[in-house]
């Protein structure tokens, strides 16, 4: 059982754990995830690690509540026990002085940016931050990426907080403004990356996403997270999670991601009707 | 000689049968299959047994249980002694009572198999470790504490049966599990339906008892490395029983699009996770009405069946060649097809088409027919030109084996691999080019059995611990 030391609502569908994982946080670098499971009937879910520090060793990571797990994972509290936790899964960021280069958060995507950057920056780089939300209410973690990047520029979809616009309004920006980045880091929803890699393809500049396809085991067993990069298939639990993104199918990677809407729709709605525990499975909620 | 011995008692030509769940009602529910002997009918069973003095069944046997000897213990209704027989040489005989291929092993070589139906060796067997574990596990020696620690890395039966050998022989051993539960293939691939889960749970709690330290959610790799374990880690010698758990592909156009499964995602989803109970558990699966599972080994079997539970309206295996060449186990092709799985032989897809939505909405397939045998002794499956057709499903499970996770490999030093990425293994002894390193099990053979899995755990732990004896306790 892995314990919950610390919890924060950074905005109102946005949680931070910080989890107590010792043997997780002795190894995690920056692009890796774990995978975690509540309880004895629940689903395993991928997140990303957000941070983590080796001397308490604890594991952060920030979840948005899009469906049954997550929500109910947001139900959890400080002292609280989650059922498995495993990590750090998939490969690092490759992280070396490429001079300077962008990382590009969105929504969520805020958080697994994060340490990217930080790592980056500690390698030497100049760092440009471009960070943003739909609206200011769901922006997140400014302070701190402030700090993990040599220049930061935030955005909002809505223009309620900082500039109005997408991060890929603020990205070319940047490109037209700095000339030759190196490499750019995008993390955050699919479209976004999407956006993001459409963009950089035009200004040849390479670009690296972390793709969150569906997963189970998350150790190269199930074939489930495979995802075509470059016309090859790879699977985003041992290969990735990180991946070129000019060379990803995005297409393919969004049917796939939405193979379960019915039953998640269906899981979320007995969640949300209060539907307690009553299978023959074994557990013991 | 036999033949007169065969004329001297009155035989059974059949063996006693098994009772097993009506397959209409089976098929649609996820408890056991077969139920196992009553007391009478194994007796019965042992009766037939002609106690062969070279016992020509023992050399079928990848671990030579003495099948004679239990057998003639079962006959006269000593079962705690037959029990004790068995376990000298099997010491997970509930779950290979249950799996093995008792008709290509040891039941291929009784006597009694030339003339009528061999001795039902593994359903006695079965019954034997049922009897077992319902009144209660005899207590295992276990001999004073070495004082020398042990990794032992995956928890299939390979992983298992070194862990518990090597318990009882004194040293304290620790199981690094990559899943959230131990048993390997038996929890996650294996169904309930051949295989009740809890029967694996039970041994793996009498491991446990024998003070064995299991440590689910470790993906050695990742969370560890087997040089870290050897070094930092203090353990004084390593066994990795890591499985095939790759999965292959077809290499074919479509095996990406929605409905597309390989067996141990589909297998997974089902049995570990326990998708069969959504929404109660909160994995999901997606069945279509129509089914095609391609390949025609136990993997395609457990995975045809399972469709047909999930309420699958048609499950359809598609192999290349024909029902002679099916590697499975007789009795689960027997079941399967009792419970109304269809059969597509000397047919394979060459693609797979999708509709707008990237759902599967069929599969473009050619006839094959046998040709020459090729170097596994089988004849070889032929395309047969101008063959094509197309074969309407919405769910395509991919059957057609898998390699070995390079997870442990990829990160252990000095660790020899075969071409096919196989940790290269003494057969003897278990020993890798590492020191202090062995390996058994799929890892090293390649996808095989349970029983195989289960002698190789048990050599590598003899020579472990000879190991640890030479290299001298501090
Ligand atoms: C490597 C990786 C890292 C991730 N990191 C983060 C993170 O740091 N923060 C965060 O908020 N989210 C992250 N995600 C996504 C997160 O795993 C999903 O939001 C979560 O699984 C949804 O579960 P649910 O039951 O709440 O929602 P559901 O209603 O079940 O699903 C909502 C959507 O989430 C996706 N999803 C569902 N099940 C899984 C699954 N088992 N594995 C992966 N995706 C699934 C599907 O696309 C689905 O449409 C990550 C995903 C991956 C693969
Ligand atoms: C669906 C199916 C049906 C089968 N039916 C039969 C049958 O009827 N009869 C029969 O004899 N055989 C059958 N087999 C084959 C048999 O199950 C295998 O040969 C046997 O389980 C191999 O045992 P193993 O111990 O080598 O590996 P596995 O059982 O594969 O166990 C390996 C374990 O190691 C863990 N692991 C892997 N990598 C790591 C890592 N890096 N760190 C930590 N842990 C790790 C895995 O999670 C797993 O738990 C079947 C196989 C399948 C898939
Ligand atoms: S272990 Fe398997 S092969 Fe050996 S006697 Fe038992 S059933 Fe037969
Ligand atoms: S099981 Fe068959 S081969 Fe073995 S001793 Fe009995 S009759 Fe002979
Ligand atoms: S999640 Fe199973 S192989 Fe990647």
């Amino acid at each position: 059982m892995y314990r919950i030391l610390n919890k924060e609502t950074l905005a109102p569908t946005i949680k931070l754990f910080e989890i107590e994982a010792p043997v997780v946080a002795k190894k995690a670098a920056a692009g890796q995830f774990i995978i975690l499971r509540i309880h004895d009937e629940g689903e395993r879910i991928p997140l990303t690690i957000a941070d983590f520090d080796r001397k308490k060793g604890t594991i952060t990571c920030v979840f948005q509540e899009v469906g049954k797990t997550t929500k109910q994972l947001g139900t959890l509290n400080q002292g609280d026990l989650i059922k498995d936790f495993v990590g750090p899964l998939g490969l690092p960021t490759h992280i070396k002085n490429y001079g300077w280069v962008i990382c590009v958060g969105g929504g969520v995507g805020v958080a697994p940016v994060h340490p990217i950057a930080r790592a980056l920056k500690q390698a030497g780089n100049e760092v440009i931050g471009i960070i943003g939300a739909r609206s200011g209410e769901l922006l997140f973690w400014e302070d701190k990426m402030r700090d993990a990047c040599s220049e930061l520029r935030v955005t909002t979809d809505d223009g309620s907080y900082a500039r109005k616009g997408f991060v890929t309004d603020v990205l070319r920006e940047v490109i037209e403004e700095k000339k030759d980045p190196v490499l750019c880091v995008a993390i955050g929803p699919l479209p976004m990356m999407r956006a993001v890699c459409n963009l950089t393809r035009e200004y040849n500049l390479k670009t690296i996403v972390s793709l969150n396809s569906i997963m189970v085991d998350g150790t190269g067993m199930c074939g489930c997270c495979r995802v075509t990069v470059d016309g090859e298939t790879k699977f985003a639990c041992v290969d990735g999670p990180e991946f070129d993104g000019h060379l990803v199918d995005f297409d393919e990677m969004a049917r796939r991601s939405a193979i379960y809407k019915s039953q998640e729709k269906q899981s979320l709605e007995q969640f949300n009707a209060g539907v307690t525990h009553k299978c023959s499975c074994g557990g013991e909620q | 000689m036999t033949e007169a011995k065969i004329t001297k008692k009155t035989i059974m030509p059949k063996k006693n049968p098994m009772e097993a769940q009506e397959p209409g009602i089976r098929s649609r529910n996820f408890k056991e299959v077969a139920l196992g002997y009553s007391e009478e009918a194994v007796v019965a069973e042992a009766n037939r047994c002609l106690q062969c003095k070279k016992a020509p069944c023992r050399q079928g046997c990848p671990v030579e249980v003495d099948i004679p000897a239990f057998i003639k213990l079962v006959a006269e209704r000593d079962f705690t002694g037959a029990i004790k027989k068995i376990k000298e040489k099997n010491s997970l005989p509930a779950i290979c009572g249950r799996v093995c291929p008792q008709e290509s092993q040891c039941e291929k070589y009784c006597t009694l198999g030339k003339k009528y139906e061999p001795v039902a060796i593994g359903r006695i067997e079965r019954y034997c470790a049922d009897r077992e574990l319902a009144t209660g596990v005899l207590r295992q020696e276990t001999a004073p504490s070495s004082g020398r620690r042990v990794a032992v890395i995956g928890s299939g039966p390979a992983g298992l049966t070194c862990a518990a050998d090597l318990a009882k022989l004194g040293h304290k051993v620790t199981v690094f599990e990559a899943l959230h539960v131990p048993g390997g293939v038996l929890m996650y691939g294996i169904p309930e339906f051949r295989l009740p889960k809890q029967v694996v749970q039970t041994e793996i709690n009498n491991l446990k008892n024998l003070g064995v330290e299991i440590l689910v959610n470790n993906v050695v790799g990742k969370s560890t490395t087997v040089d870290e374990l050897m070094s930092a880690g203090g353990y004084d010698a390593v066994f990795i029983g890591t499985g095939a758990g790759l999965p292959y592909f077809m290499r074919i156009q479509g095996e990406s699009a929605c409905g597309v499964y390989t067996a141990n995602e589909f297998l997974t989803r089902t049995n570990l996770m326990k998708a069969y109970l959504f929404p109660d558990c909160d994995t999901p699966i997606r069945i279509g009405k129509k089914v095609a599972v391609l390949g025609g080994g136990n993997v395609a079997m457990d995975s045809a069946r399972t469709a047909l539970r999930l309420g699958a309206e048609e499950s359809w295996i598609v192999y290349r060649r024909s029902r002679n060449e099916l590697p499975a186990r007789q009795e689960e092709i027997e079941h399967a097809e009792e419970e109304g799985v269809k059969f597509a032989f000397l047919t394979s897809p060459t693609k797979i088409l999708h509709n707008e939505d990237y759902w599967v909405k069929a599969m473009e397939c050619l006839r094959y027919e046998l040709g020459e045998p090729d170097a596994s002794g089988r004849r070889r499956p032929v395309p047969v030109p101008g063959s094509e057709f197309i074969m309407d499903v919405d769910t395509v499970v991919i059957a057609i084996g898998q390699g070995p996770n390079p997870l442990v490999p990829r990160t252990t030093s000095g660790l020899e691999l075969t071409k096919k990425g196989n940790i290269f293994a003494d057969p003897d002894t278990g020993a890798t080019s590492k020191p202090g390193v062995y390996a058994g099990g799929d890892i090293v053979t390649g996808a095989a059995t349970v029983i195989l899995a289960m002698g190789a755990g048990r050599t590598a732990a003899k020579s472990i611990h000879a190991y640890l004896n030479e290299n001298g306790g501090d």
